[in-house]
């Protein structure tokens, strides 16, 4: 008992790890910019895709095939910005709106590029670190909880201490006041894209080996994403990865000791109960929307 | 006078429609009939200035509670489906305690939320929502007759004209509720809510009202949905197809009547005919998100406007005027 509640944790952390990266991007962009991004799910299903084009069809070391789907989704967050989000500016609901519409166009493009059918992706490395005889990490895993933790804190230290994460902060706080301090918020907008939609991207990519690559993932990640950004309080990062911590483990408990659909309505329930309680998230203080 | 000429060669055609058309393409028209109601109430609940997530889903309540009554407690079919609509909008008015409690982006991902979990609930238990595969096997309409037509729901066309009626008096139903004081109150809650609270209106209620009354009528689609495949289940409820309902009102525009319905209909002959035919099967999903995109990125107030500046055009003879929206 004790060995399976210390492997449920284990798979807990690895969940939260890349919950953590998708919601953290989510919430990035919709303090910036101020609006939902309905499309992040299918920016972590770009990432994954980039791995089975790159990786499993043309055998590129693993590495260097996340690497470039990272670059390649946050490219895709700067499209985004540039057609999207950018234009639709002074229309609250056009963002979210255009958000779906790219949403649709992605994932058709990935079942027109690859089909409809779960992809196959060798297995990177097949060391478990083992702790006991039934208690085992898989090195794999362990990749994205590094990246987790590798990326939020250089991702933490640029937001705190460098001139560019000032004027980022700035920006989500008050956009006004910022650009009369000469801030560009364009700028500021373009690196927020561009970070959150690149954390989404190594988020898939980095799982992709792991889960079943296939073009409608990206559903179940944006639900979740949905889910921990409540909780944690919209506009909050560091809500986000408490949240993403404490929802990964209550989801991956539920899912073990009895199943998967039963998780997301206990999920879900979390979130309805958060948004009447306390609006604002568990961790959230200010309020944007 | 001559508006009666107009509803009457407008009724006409309507009844001719399905006969130059294919046996596929009348089911595509009944679905689009079934939809037109859907949208519509959808824009009644748009009319208090909330977008809600989960209307797709309150539309399956209608469905599977239609189903539920037939199969379970043997309820006459047009019975059931007003007690589908009914329960539907009953189970609004509950979820109204907590969703209400939120407005704008907060209130759109709750319902998100709320109609996930009923989704979900549906999957989970067998009994008696028949899990993932759903309720098969639903009591089709009985076939009846009216002296000089004889009704026999094996027909999409016969379906067409039973659900086409049912929709036409659900819409004259929904545009008196829009003109009536109530209706007005709507507007006043959505776009003067401070001024609307402070002349005694009691916000909570009307939005409730509206809530309740969409999703009766959503509830209503969905019975009739439901009575016409003969199968329910989860996934044909789900987000995907919300946002198509979403496509269609943005599309058309939310600020008219009309604006939703025309949005459904062009989207859908676009969709099921034109891009069908043409065996974009795979394509499709791509060029719907195109078009959602484009609509909003270059004509944000709809269809509707475009039909309002031609119209105006004719009365008026200014077009760079600036729609009042």
């Amino acid at each position: 008992m004790v060995e399976l509640l210390a492997q449920t944790g284990l798979n807990a952390v690895y969940a939260a790890s890349y919950i953590s990266l998708v919601a953290v991007g989510l919430v990035l962009i919709f303090g910036v910019m101020g609006v939902v991004n309905f499309a992040h799910g299918e920016l972590f299903m770009a990432g994954a895709y980039a791995v089975v084009a790159l990786y499993a069809d043309m055998h590129v070391p693993f590495f260097v095939a996340v690497a470039i789907g990272m670059a390649f989704v946050g490219l895709l967050g700067l499209l985004m910005e540039w057609a999207l989000f950018r234009p639709l500016k002074d229309n609250p609901l056009g963002g979210l709106v255009a958000s779906i519409g790219f949403l649709m166009i992605l994932q058709s493009l990935a079942v027109m590029g690859f089909g409809v059918r779960m992809e196959h992706i060798p297995p990177v490395t097949q060391e478990v670190v083992r702790f006991t005889d039934k208690v085992g990490l898989p090195v794999a895993r362990l990749y994205v909880i590094v990246a987790a933790v590798v990326f939020l804190s250089a991702l933490w230290y640029f937001l705190k201490r460098t001139r560019f994460g000032w004027a980022l902060r700035a920006s989500a706080q008050d956009p006004e006041a910022a650009a009369l301090q000469g801030i560009s918020i364009t700028q500021t907008a373009r690196i927020a894209m561009f970070i959150g939609a690149a954390l989404a991207g190594v988020a898939g990519a980095l799982t992709a080996p792991l889960v079943s690559v296939n073009p409608h993932m990206g559903h179940s990640v944006i639900v979740t994403a949905f889910i921990v950004i409540i909780v944690g309080g919209v506009g909050s990062l560091e809500g986000a990865i408490l949240a993403s911590i404490a929802y990964a483990f209550v989801h991956t408990f539920v899912t073990t000791f009895w199943d998967g659909v039963l998780a997301d309505i206990v999920g879900l329930s979390l979130m309805l109960i958060v948004l009447i309680v306390k609006p604002t998230g568990l961790f959230g203080s200010a309020d944007r929307a | 006078m001559r508006n009666f000429l107009i509803l009457l060669v407008g009724l006409a055609a309507l009844i001719a429609l399905p006969h130059g058309l294919s046996f596929s393409q009348q089911e595509i028209l009944v679905f689009l009939v079934i939809n037109v109601l859907l949208v519509t109430s959808y824009r009644l609940l748009t009319l208090t200035g909330e977008w809600s997530l989960g209307h797709v889903v309150i539309m399956g309540v209608g469905a599977y509670s239609s189903a539920l009554y037939t199969k379970e407690l043997g309820v006459y079919v047009p019975v059931s489906m007003l007690l589908g609509a009914v329960t539907a909008a009953l189970l609004a008015v509950l979820l109204s305690f907590p969703l209400f409690r939120m407005k704008g982006f907060y209130f759109l991902i709750g319902s998100f939320a709320a109609g996930e979990i009923i989704r979900l609930i549906w999957k989970r238990f067998r009994e008696p929502f028949g899990g993932v595969r759903g309720i098969s096997g639903i009591d089709p309409m009985p076939d009846f007759s009216v002296g000089f037509y004889q009704f026999d729901f094996f027909e999409p066309v016969s379906y067409y004209y039973f659900a086409g009626a049912i929709v036409i008096a659900c819409l004259w139903i929904l545009w008196r509720i829009e003109k009536s004081p109530v209706g007005l109150t709507f507007h006043a809650v959505h776009w003067q809510d401070k001024l609307a609270q402070a002349s005694g209106v009691n916000l909570r209620a009307y939005r409730t009202l509206a809530f309740a009354i969409a999703s009766g009528f959503a509830g209503l689609a969905g019975a009739l949905q439901g009575h016409y495949v003969g199968t329910v289940n989860p996934n044909s409820f789900d987000i995907e197809v919300m946002v198509f309902v979403l496509t269609w009102a943005i599309v058309g525009g939310t600020a008219t009547f009309y604006g939703p319905i025309l949005g459904c209909i062009v989207l859908t002959v676009l969709n099921e005919i034109v891009l069908r035919e043409m065996g974009l099967e795979q394509a499709r999903p791509l060029i719907y998100g195109a078009i959602m995109i484009l609509s909003i990125l270059f004509l944000p107030n709809g269809l509707e406007s475009l039909v309002q500046k031609a119209t105006r055009r004719k009365t008026t003879a200014k077009p760079e005027e600036k729609a009042a929206t």
